[in-house]
């Protein structure tokens, strides 16, 4: 408890998505795991109006000590999680600056605007370079194509947990998500988890 | 999350801080709690009926926001601690009964807990429930962090008790919705009996009857507890001061605010010219705390949300106080310097104070937000809001638009809150004309049912949602039906209270704590107040435009029911009805006579255009598999098989 240490403080992490995609749940598993250690959390949801299909984001702010605004101001996130990968560039718009860090699904959720023809969706390898030149560092991964082989396209979030863990930058470990399924989760949901969360930590490289 | 309940004192546990809330009532051994779901306030009595019989709890979803403030009532006349919770909206439908109540005044400790929706995140107005304290004439308590939001919850409940009237407590989408660190405290374990004494003085507060008569004597006494409020909060542990002894500005906030305002000052590296006075008591507002901090500065800040609530009140005092203190400089909305509507957030704050300060705040460097901001206006498609795949709404709107559309005569609907407030948008093909407050479609709908006298010859039709049908449609259709009316009611039954998480309603066989419960059977209540009454599944759009047709030509009020379950309810949640899919050879693409209908003009999210082969595809990621795009499809191209 307590041991662990943040490269910076507070430690400013996005989590983007779309609704549906699990990221409230994923905001809320990071959030426990650094509070077992000691840390102090704040999270601010933005719980779209539309359940499914709305950009959705949560603020999380990782801290030694202080409670920080559930809000993180300007161009100040530190790292970027996206479940989708427009999602990420929307956030990047608002709260990027040259020294962010995006681990992003390819995994595209087509807009309705985009679905009736009415706006085009970029192609991926496009939204690679646009990624790029806005990050300091990106890892691009396909968790929902993994996900769907575990079963079901939800897992995703997991693994995108599980691809934070193995990037390094905050001090979350397997044995502590392991400890937060158990207690959240229960028993029975637990493995499946912890192996969408290694499958996740493999697609780092 | 068993924490809540079962976490010990002196635990430290990461809670929402609608849980901070919900904690904070277990703490002051609360014994009812009633509300109506309503975004951002829906969690605290989720969490409460969760653990309502370990606690010894009665937890209900009322069918409405004054039947919660009054059920919670009866227990605060029985003795017992009380409270109900409700969005901001709430405040409203219950405000005639409160009005009587904060006269009569209330005996166990009662506390409302309102949640407002700076910058409507989920709500169709931001309207603040705090200018109903100042119209109650009952004290308002604000928390301005996650710890304080169960700490002073539990301390609302002793205010109430001390000056026995009702204390209200309003919490921000960002501090229900938000989550932080919060130390427990302990749960007592006591078992309180509920009694009603009404037979003494009729005078006697705790044991005469309970009335609002005489008027002008309890109004009196009303505003002494007021006073007496006021008095406690000059000492109370709620108002904080962070800061210098003469700061060069004192920045007063309260709320949600509070976070922002703190990080602002970091923000602009100000903590030794700005002094923050942090205020958990908003109404009435402490005169002689005010004075002490009025005292050392000439400018004044104030940081809230959203209307000038607090602005306006200190400068009344500030003015009343101006003798003793000097005359001060007041900045804030007023002003211009903070924002008049929505939400607040650190850089908001950060820019009025240094504008203040006489620095510029730049939040992101220059030349990375205009790279970034170019490449979202050429490659970010916007999001817009839609029903999600599989929603029954998405194909009742398109029986609904395709009947209004080939009757010509231009026919329209009213609607209300849900879901299905979206139908004013695309999703829902344009096809809601007026949105107000629950129940509202119907009863401006019974209006205009009656306007055939003066020429008004279009076909009238209401939406309503099965919650919002106990909550407020009923009375309007009564209205409608009594007088002859000539409206189509569509009540869009998807067996929960959808848009806040399916909380229970009469309409359901299950309470808010999982008890078994009668369920009211919509159609036959329609019909027992003498409607015609039709039932549909809106997933078989011919059945359901047949009969959405027959009875918009029959004249008075007419009813019909469309039943599918949310997409989303527990029931079917990841479970596919149908395997949806597209025989290519079949799909005629952009050549089809109607021209893309699935995606062009349908719309779901589950559905995709297939640029290269020029045919639609099912996104199999996204589809819920309802089945009703293959009931649209003109050339039966797109197929569903039953899921075993």
């Amino acid at each position: 408890m307590g041991t662990a240490t943040l490269t910076k403080d507070p430690y400013n992490l996005i989590i983007t998505g779309v609704g549906g995609q699990g990221n409230v749940l994923a905001s809320r598993v990071l959030g426990n795991l650094l509070a077992d250690q000691g840390f102090s959390i704040t999270i601010g949801e933005t719980f779209g109006a539309s359940q499914r299909g709305g950009s959705v984001m949560s603020h999380m702010r990782i801290s030694a000590g202080e409670s920080w605004s559930p809000q993180i101001p300007q161009g100040q996130a530190d790292m970027v999680v996206a479940l989708e990968p427009i999602e990420a560039l929307r956030v990047l718009h608002t709260y990027g600056h040259p020294g962010v860090k995006v681990i992003s699904n390819t995994r595209s959720i087509y807009p309705v605007g985009v679905i009736s023809g009415d706006n085009k969706y970029p192609s991926m390898d496009e939204l690679k370079t646009i990624i790029e030149d806005l990050t300091e560092s990106v890892w691009f991964i396909n968790a929902t194509d993994a996900a769907m082989k575990l079963g079901n396209p939800i897992f995703g979030n997991i693994m995108m947990v599980g691809a934070l863990a193995k990037t390094g930058v905050l001090p979350i470990d397997r044995d502590g998500f392991e400890k937060v399924m158990l207690r959240t989760m229960g028993e029975k949901k637990t493995p499946v988890n912890l192996k969408a969360f290694d499958m996740g930590a493999e697609m780092i490289t | 999350m068993s924490q809540l309940y079962e976490g010990k004192k002196g635990e430290k546990v990461l809670f929402m801080g609608n849980q901070a809330i919900a904690r904070g009532a277990l703490e002051a051994g609360v014994s009812v709690a009633a509300g109506y779901p309503g975004t951002p306030s829906s969690e605290i009595i989720e969490n409460l009926a969760d653990v309502s019989k370990e606690a010894n709890m009665y937890v209900e979803w009322s069918a409405n926001e004054k039947i919660a403030v009054e059920v919670a009532a009866a227990a605060s006349f029985a003795g017992l601690r009380s409270m109900c919770t409700m969005k901001q909206n709430g405040v409203n439908v219950a405000s005639d009964f409160l009005l009587h109540l904060v006269l009569s005044g209330t005996r166990g400790g009662m506390v409302l807990v309102p949640c407002d929706d700076p910058g409507a995140l989920s709500s169709i107005n931001e309207g603040e429930a705090r200018h109903f304290a100042k119209l109650l004439e009952i004290p308002l308590l604000e928390a301005g962090d996650f710890q304080e939001a169960k700490d002073m919850l539990k301390w609302a409940f002793e205010l109430s008790e001390e000056i026995h009237n009702l204390v209200m407590f309003r919490s921000v989408t960002r501090l229900s919705h938000a989550s932080g660190s919060v130390e427990l405290g302990e749960i007592p374990h006591t078992e309180p009996q509920a009694k009603f004494v009404n037979n003494g003085f009729i005078l006697d507060p705790l044991e005469g009857p309970i009335v609002s008569a005489p008027v002008g004597y309890k109004h009196g006494l009303q505003q002494d507890k007021l006073k007496k409020a006021e008095e406690l909060f000059e000492e109370s542990p709620f108002n904080t001061y962070v800061g210098p002894e003469n700061p060069e500005i004192l920045l007063i906030t309260s709320s949600g605010a509070t976070l922002y305002s703190r990080e602002a000052i970091h923000l602009c590296n100000a903590k030794d010219k700005v002094g923050l006075l942090k205020l958990g008591t908003t109404f009435p507002l402490p005169s002689k705390l005010i004075a002490k901090h009025l005292k050392t500065t000439d400018k004044v800040l104030v940081v809230e949300e959203v209307l000038p609530f607090m602005e306006e009140n200190l400068k009344v005092l500030a003015q009343e106080l101006a003798p003793e203190v000097g005359q001060k400089t007041f900045y804030g909305k007023r002003s211009g310097n903070i924002p008049m509507t929505g939400e607040l957030n650190p850089d908001l704050v950060a820019t009025a104070l240094a504008t203040l300060l006489g620095d510029a705040y730049s939040p992101q460097d220059q030349e990375y937000q205009t790279k970034a901001a170019q490449q979202v206006f050429f490659n970010a498609p916007v999001r817009d809001l839609t029903f999600c795949p599989g929603c029954p709404h998405r194909a009742s709107f398109w029986s609904i638009h395709n009947v209004l559309a080939a009757d010509n005569r231009e026919g329209f609907v009213c609607g209300d809150i849900g879901c299905y407030s979206m139908a004013f948008l695309p999703s829902g093909f344009s096809t809601l004309k007026t949105l107000h407050a629950m129940g509202s479609g119907t009863g401006v709908a019974s209006g205009f049912g009656k306007l055939g006298q003066f020429g008004l010859d279009q076909p009238v039709v209401s939406v309503c949602g099965d919650s919002t049908f106990f909550h407020s449609g009923i009375p309007a259709l009564v209205n409608a039906i009594h007088h002859k009316s000539d409206i189509t009611m569509v009540i869009l039954d998807n067996s929960g209270t959808g848009m806040t998480g399916f909380q229970s309603h009469p309409g359901l066989p299950v309470d808010a704590q999982g008890n078994e419960s009668p369920a009211l059977d919509i159609p036959t209540i329609c019909r027992a107040l003498g409607a015609t009454v039709e039932v549909c599944d809106p997933f078989y759009p011919y059945k359901t435009q047949q009969t959405f047709h027959k009875l918009l030509e029959a004249p008075g009020a007419k009813v019909l029911v469309l039943r599918q379950i949310c997409a989303l309810s527990p029931e079917k949640k990841g479970k596919k009805q149908f395997e949806m899919s597209v025989d290519e050879d079949v799909c005629l693409g952009e050549n089809c006579g109607c021209n893309k209908l699935c995606t062009r003009v349908f719309r779901c999210p589950g559905l995709r255009w297939d640029e290269e082969k020029k045919v639609a595809t099912i996104d199999e990621v996204i589809c819920a598999g309802c089945g009703m795009c293959a009931a649209i499809c003109p050339s039966g191209a797109i197929t569903r098989k039953e899921v075993a």
